[in-house]
C-alpha cells in the first residue's frame, strides 16, 4: 500500500536536492540510493554500529534512525564532502591512512563523520576522551588502536593548525 | 642480472587502497546500480523445526511492484541438496554423513532463518511488504536445539540419522593408557565453548545481472571466495565458466561468515537473475545475518591430561561434541582443527582424541577466524594451568617444561590437519616468545611484587599466560598474472577476495621490489574471475602466504622476461643490467636506460616476426601451491582487575608476542593482530548467541548481541620474532587468525588468578565469561 509521497528539500555537501519520496524511507536509503551518495554504509539498520553516521545540521546523526522527509529543510554532511573539492584530504583522512586507522573501511566513513564534529567541540581532546566518542562506532576489524591513534594525530595536526 | 633490492618488503608501507575507502568512493556490493535493477527480499522459516504443508502465494503476486514470487516448486532441476564445500579428510574409520541444504526449502525446515521463498519487486521495501503476504501452513517438529541433549539416540532428529550423527572422528597417536599408567597425576576436567558471530560491519549481499542477448551472468557479492562461487554457479546453473564473470568488490569484513557456502541466497539470487532477465540485487540485513548466515559455536570437550611429578605431559585423551548446526557444506574443517589445536606448542608423546559432530536445529557451522583452534588452545591451556597448580609448579614454568625444543623442527605431530597432510610444525622458535612475553608483562616482578600489595589494598588483580601455535598458508595453491603496461604501470591479478587485509599494497610491495617500480605504481586486482580465474580464496590464514608467494613467482618471470628483453635492445648481457625507478640500465652505461612502459611495447610488435615459442608482452602466469602449510605461533599475556560488586573485567596490560615468519608489512601484521585480538576478547568475555529450547535466537540485535567497542578494547603491546618458514620462498607464515585465537584461555587464567584460585577460588572451564557468569561461578558455580 503505498502512501502520500512527500516533498524532501535538502543540502547535501553544499548542493541542493529536492525529491518526491515515501515518508517511510529511511534517510540513509535516500542518500545512498536515492542521491547516489554510497560512501555513507549501512551496517544494522537498528542504529547500533554507526556506519551510517552523518551530520546534519553539524551535528552526528545515524541516517538509518531518520526518514528522509525528517532531512527536509536541513544541511547533511556525508563523505564525499569531508575532502577538498581539489582532492585533498580532510586531516582525519590523513592520519587514518598515517595511522593504519582502517582496514575494511566499511566502517570508517561514520567513525570519520563522528570524529569531524567530536574535534570541532574538543579540539584538545585526550586519549579518553576520543575513545568515549568512539564507543558508538563499532568496527569489527582494527581492535580501534589504530583508529584511537589516528584521532590522537588528526587532533594534533587540526589543533596545530589553528 | 643482479637481484632485485628488498625497498619495501619487510617495511611498513602506507596503504594503496585507502584513498577510495577514506573518501566514500571504494566500491562496496550495496553501491552497485543498474537502471532495471530489481531487489529481493526472503521469506525465513519462524520454526527452527517443522514440516511445510503448504505455501499459498497468490496473494503475493497481486502486490504493489512486485515482479515474482519463487518457492522450491519452481526450481525444477535446480533443486537439489548444494554440493559439499569441504570433503572429510582420508582419516581411518571416519563416519561423514553428509546433508547439505537446498537453495529453498521444500519439505522440511531445519533452523529459523531457512529460506522458504523469494519475491522480486521494484525496490526493497516492496519486496518486504510482500513477504507478509506469503502464506505458509508449517507442522512444527520436535527440536534438537542444545548440543548434548541433540547427541542422545532417542532425540529429534534433524535429519534421518539417529543420534543426529554428523560425523565421527578419532584420531590417535602413542598408546594413551600407557602414559596415563605411567603418570604420577592425571586431571580431567569438562570445558564448555560457546562461541559467536563473525559479525562484519557491512552484511552478506549479492548482485546478480543477466544479460539474456549475450547469454552471460555478472555477479558481484560481498565474498571471501569469488573463484569458487564462479565455478560452483557455472556447474550448478549449466553454465560455461566463460558464461559467468564473479566480482568481489570492496568486501566489509568477512572473519569466515562469507566464505562459499552455496549459501540459498548466493544460489537463487544469480538464478532469479537468469529467469527473469535481468538485474536483482539482495542485501542482506542485520536481523537477517544473526539468522542465516554461519555461525561458530558449541562444542563440550571432556579431556584428559596424563603428567609427570616434574609437569612433563605423557599424554592427552579429548573425546568431544561439536554442534554442527543444520547442514554440513563446510565439512570437518572446525572440529579437525580443534582436535589438532590441543597438540598447541607441546611435546605431546601420546594423544587419543575423538569427536561426533551433531545435527541441531540452528544455521550451519563454519569456520569464523581461528576456525575451532580457540576450542583446542582453550582445553590444553587450562589443563596445564590445572596440572600446574595440583603439582605445585608455576603455571609458566610448566609451560616451559613441556614447549617443543627449538632443534625439533620439522616438527610431526602424527596426526591429520584439516588439509589433508600429516600436521607438521615448520619451523618455530618457542621458548624466547614466551620468554619475551614474560619479560614485557613484568610476569616476575607482577606475581611477586605488585599483585600482593594491590590485593592488600583490596584489589581484584590477576594475570594469565598462554602459548599457542596455529597451522596457516594451507594449500591447495593460488595463482597470480603479472602484466607491464605501456604506461610503465604493473598489474597483479589473482584469485583470491579482499575483506581488509591491505593485499593491495602487501601484493604491490612484493611487485614493486622485483619490478623496480614505487609500490603506488602498481595496481592490484583481487577477486575479479575476469581477470583471474583460479584459486581457493581468502582463509585460514593463507591469503598473503600462498597468493603472495605466487605473486612473488610471476613478479619474477616477469622480471626475467624484462631483462632479457632489454638486453636484446641493448645488445649486452642480462648480467649486466638492473632494473630501478620504472627503467632498466646498463651497469657500465648508466646514461643508457629504457623504460619498462617501453620495453612493453617492444614486447608487444605490430609487424615483423617473432622467435618460435615467444610469448607476447612483458607478462606471465604462475601458481604456488606449499607442500603443507606453515605454523605461527605465539603467546599472550594479560593483567586483569576484577571488580567484585559487578564482576566487570577491566584489562588492564596486554602483550602479544608472535612469529609469523618474515612480515611484509608490519604495519598491517600489527594491525591484524590488535583486530584478533579484539574479537578474541569479545568471544572471551560476553559474544554469546542464545537461543531458547524451541531453537529462537534470543540477541539477535547488535544492542542485545554485544561486540566490543573502543572502550572493550585495551591497548595491545606487540613484539616480533622471526623464524622464517621453510614451506614458501618468501618465508612468510600467515597472521590473519591469530590474535583471536588465544585470548579466551589468557583471560580465564587472570579472572581466574583475580578471583584467588590459589586460595579456593572456583576453576573457570568454559567460554564466554560475562559478568553474571563470574558471578554464579564465584558464588560457587553452577553448570
Amino acid at each position: 500500500m503505498l502512501e502520500e509521497l512527500v516533498t524532501v528539500s535538502t543540502v547535501v555537501n553544499g548542493k541542493h536536492y529536492r525529491r518526491i519520496v515515501e515518508p517511510r524511507l529511511l534517510l540513509s536509503d535516500f542518500i545512498r540510493h536515492d542521491l547516489g551518495l554510497t560512501g555513507t554504509h549501512v551496517g544494522c539498520e537498528h542504529g547500533v554500529c554507526g556506519a551510517c553516521t552523518i551530520l546534519v545540521d553539524e551535528k552526528p546523526v545515524r541516517a538509518c534512525l531518520m526518514f528522509a522527509p525528517q532531512a527536509d529543510g536541513h544541511a547533511i554532511e556525508t563523505i564525499e564532502g569531508l575532502a577538498e573539492e581539489n582532492g585533498e584530504l580532510h586531516p582525519l583522512q590523513e592520519a587514518f591512512r598515517d595511522k593504519h586507522g582502517l582496514q575494511c573501511g566499511f566502517c570508517t566513513p561514520g567513525i570519520l563523520m563522528t570524529m569531524k564534529a567530536f574535534i570541532a567541540q574538543h579540539p584538545a581532546a585526550t586519549e579518553g576522551e576520543i575513545r568515549e566518542a568512539l564507543s558508538g562506532n563499532l568496527c569489527r576489524c582494527t581492535g580501534y588502536q589504530n583508529i584511537v591513534e589516528a584521532v590522537k594525530l588528526a587532533v594534533s595536526r587540526i589543533g596545530g593548525s589553528s | 642480472m643482479t637481484a632485485a633490492t628488498n625497498r619495501y618488503f619487510g617495511s611498513p608501507v602506507l596503504r594503496n587502497e585507502d584513498a577510495p575507502l577514506l573518501t566514500g568512493a571504494a566500491m562496496f556490493v550495496d553501491d552497485i546500480d543498474f537502471s532495471d535493477m530489481l531487489h529481493v527480499a526472503f521469506l525465513r522459516s519462524p520454526h527452527a523445526h517443522a514440516r511445510i504443508e503448504k505455501i499459498d502465494t497468490t496473494a503475493t503476486q497481486k502486490c504493489d511492484g512486485v515482479v515474482a514470487v519463487f518457492t522450491a516448486d519452481d526450481l525444477g532441476a535446480f533443486w537439489a541438496p548444494s554440493p559439499l564445500v569441504v570433503p572429510p579428510p582420508p582419516i581411518e574409520d571416519l563416519v561423514f554423513n553428509q546433508r547439505t541444504q537446498t537453495p529453498l526449502a521444500r519439505d522440511v525446515v531445519r533452523y529459523v532463518g531457512e529460506p522458504v521463498a523469494l519475491v522480486v519487486a521494484e525496490n526493497r521495501y516492496l519486496a518486504e511488504d510482500a513477504l507478509d503476504r506469503i502464506v505458509v501452513d508449517y507442522d512444527p517438529l520436535p527440536v534438537a536445539a542444545e548440543l548434548e541433549p541433540s547427541a542422545q539416540v532417542d532425540a529429534p532428529m534433524v535429519h534421518d540419522v539417529r543420534g543426529n550423527v554428523a560425523a565421527e572422528v578419532r584420531q590417535v597417536k602413542g598408546d594413551y593408557n600407557l602414559a596415563k599408567n605411567n603418570a604420577d597425576v592425571v586431571i580431567a576436567r569438562r570445558f564448555l565453548y560457546e562461541h559467536g558471530l563473525a559479525q562484519p560491519i557491512e552484511t552478506r549481499g549479492i548482485v546478480a545481472r543477466w544479460d539474456t542477448k549475450a547469454e552471460h551472468l555478472s555477479v558481484w557479492a560481498a565474498t571471501q571466495t569469488p573463484t569458487s562461487l564462479h565455478g560452483g554457479l557455472a556447474q550448478l546453473m549449466g553454465l560455461g565458466s566463460h558464461q559467468i564473470r564473479v566480482v568481489a568488490p570492496f568486501v566489509g569484513g568477512g572473519f569466515g561468515s562469507k566464505l562459499l557456502m552455496y549459501y540459498p541466497e548466493e544460489l537463487m539470487v544469480p538464478w532469479a537473475a537468469r529467469e527473469l532477465g535481468s538485474s536483482l540485487k539482495w542485501i542482506e540485513d542485520r536481523s537477517e545475518h544473526f539468522v542465516a548466515t554461519s555461525q561458530e559455536r558449541g562444542q563440550i570437550h571432556d579431556a584428559e591430561i596424563a603428567v609427570s611429578q616434574d609437569g612433563k605431559i605423557l599424554g592427552l585423551k579429548d573425546v568431544f561434541l561439536h554442534d554442527n548446526g543444520a547442514y554440513n557444506p563446510y565439512g570437518l574443517t572446525v572440529p579437525i582443527n580443534s582436535q589438532c589445536a590441543v597438540l598447541g606448542p607441546y611435546v605431546v608423546p601420546a594423544y587419543d582424541s575423538s569427536f561426533k559432530a551433531i545435527f541441531t536445529n540452528k544455521p550451519i557451522v563454519a569456520p569464523f577466524r581461528g576456525a575451532g583452534r580457540q576450542h583446542g588452545v582453550f582445553v590444553i591451556e587450562r589443563l596445564l594451568d590445572i596440572a600446574a597448580r595440583q603439582l605445585g609448579i608455576d603455571r609458566v614454568e610448566i609451560r616451559r617444561r613441556n614447549l617443543i625444543p627449538s632443534d625439533a623442527f620439522p616438527y610431526k605431530n602424527g596426526i591429520m590437519f584439516q588439509d589433508f597432510t600429516e600436521l607438521q610444525y615448520d619451523s618455530g622458535n618457542y621458548l624466547p616468545i614466551l620468554e619475551r612475553t614474560l619479560e614485557i608483562i613484568g610476569y616476575e616482578s607482577f606475581v611477586r611484587d605488585e599483585q600482593p600489595i594491590l590485593r592488600a589494598e583490596g584489589k581484584c588483580v590477576g594475570i594469565g599466560v598462554v602459548c599457542y601455535v596455529e597451522g596457516t598458508g594451507i594449500g591447495p595453491y593460488e595463482g597470480a598474472k603479472v602484466q607491464v603496461d605501456p604506461s610503465g604501470r604493473v598489474h597483479v591479478a589473482t584469485g583470491i577476495g579482499t575483506q581488509g587485509q591491505s593485499h593491495f599494497t602487501s601484493f604491490a610491495q612484493i611487485a614493486a621490489d622485483l619490478l623496480g617500480v614505487a609500490v603506488d605504481e602498481v595496481d592490484v586486482t583481487t577477486g575479479d574471475t575476469d581477470q583471474f580465474g583460479w584459486g581457493a580464496g581468502t582463509f585460514a590464514s593463507r591469503g598473503a602466504v600462498v597468493a603472495g608467494n605466487a605473486v612473488h613467482e610471476a613478479c619474477s618471470a616477469v622480471r626475467e622476461k624484462i631483462l632479457n628483453l632489454a638486453a636484446e635492445h641493448f645488445e649486452c648481457s642480462s648480467q649486466q643490467l638492473s632494473i630501478e625507478n620504472g627503467a632498466v640500465q646498463t651497469l657500465d652505461r648508466p646514461d643508457q636506460s629504457i623504460t619498462i612502459g617501453e620495453l612493453a611495447v617492444l614486447a608487444n610488435p605490430m609487424r615483423g616476426a617473432v622467435k618460435p615459442g615467444t610469448e607476447p608482452g612483458l607478462q606471465a602466469t604462475r601458481y604456488f601451491g606449499p607442500e603443507a602449510g606453515t605454523t605461527a605461533s605465539g603467546a599472550h599475556a594479560m593483567i586483569v582487575e576484577v571488580d567484585r560488586e559487578t564482576m566487570m573485567v577491566k584489562i588492564l596490560k596486554y602483550v602479544v608476542v608472535h612469529d609469523c615468519g618474515t612480515p611484509i608489512n608490519p604495519m598491517v601484521v600489527e594491525g591484524q593482530i590488535h583486530g584478533g585480538v579484539a574479537q578474541g576478547i569479545g568471544n572471551a568475555f560476553y559474544e554469546k548467541v542464545m537461543y531458547d529450547d524451541a531453537g529462537q535466537i534470543m540477541n539477535a540485535t547488535l544492542a542485545d548481541y554485544l561486540i566490543p567497542t573502543s572502550m572493550d578494547v585495551p591497548v595491545i603491546e606487540l613484539d616480533h620474532i622471526e623464524t622464517p618458514s621453510t614451506m614458501n620462498p618468501l618465508g612468510i607464515k600467515g597472521v590473519g587468525e591469530a590474535g583471536a585465537i588465544p585470548v579466551a584461555p589468557a583471560f580465564a587464567q587472570a579472572v581466574e588468578d583475580a578471583l584467588g584460585i590459589a586460595e579456593g577460588g572456583s576453576e573457570i572451564l568454559e567460554i564466554p565469561l560475562s559478568p553474571n557468569r563470574l558471578w554464579e561461578l564465584a558464588e560457587g558455580g553452577t553448570q
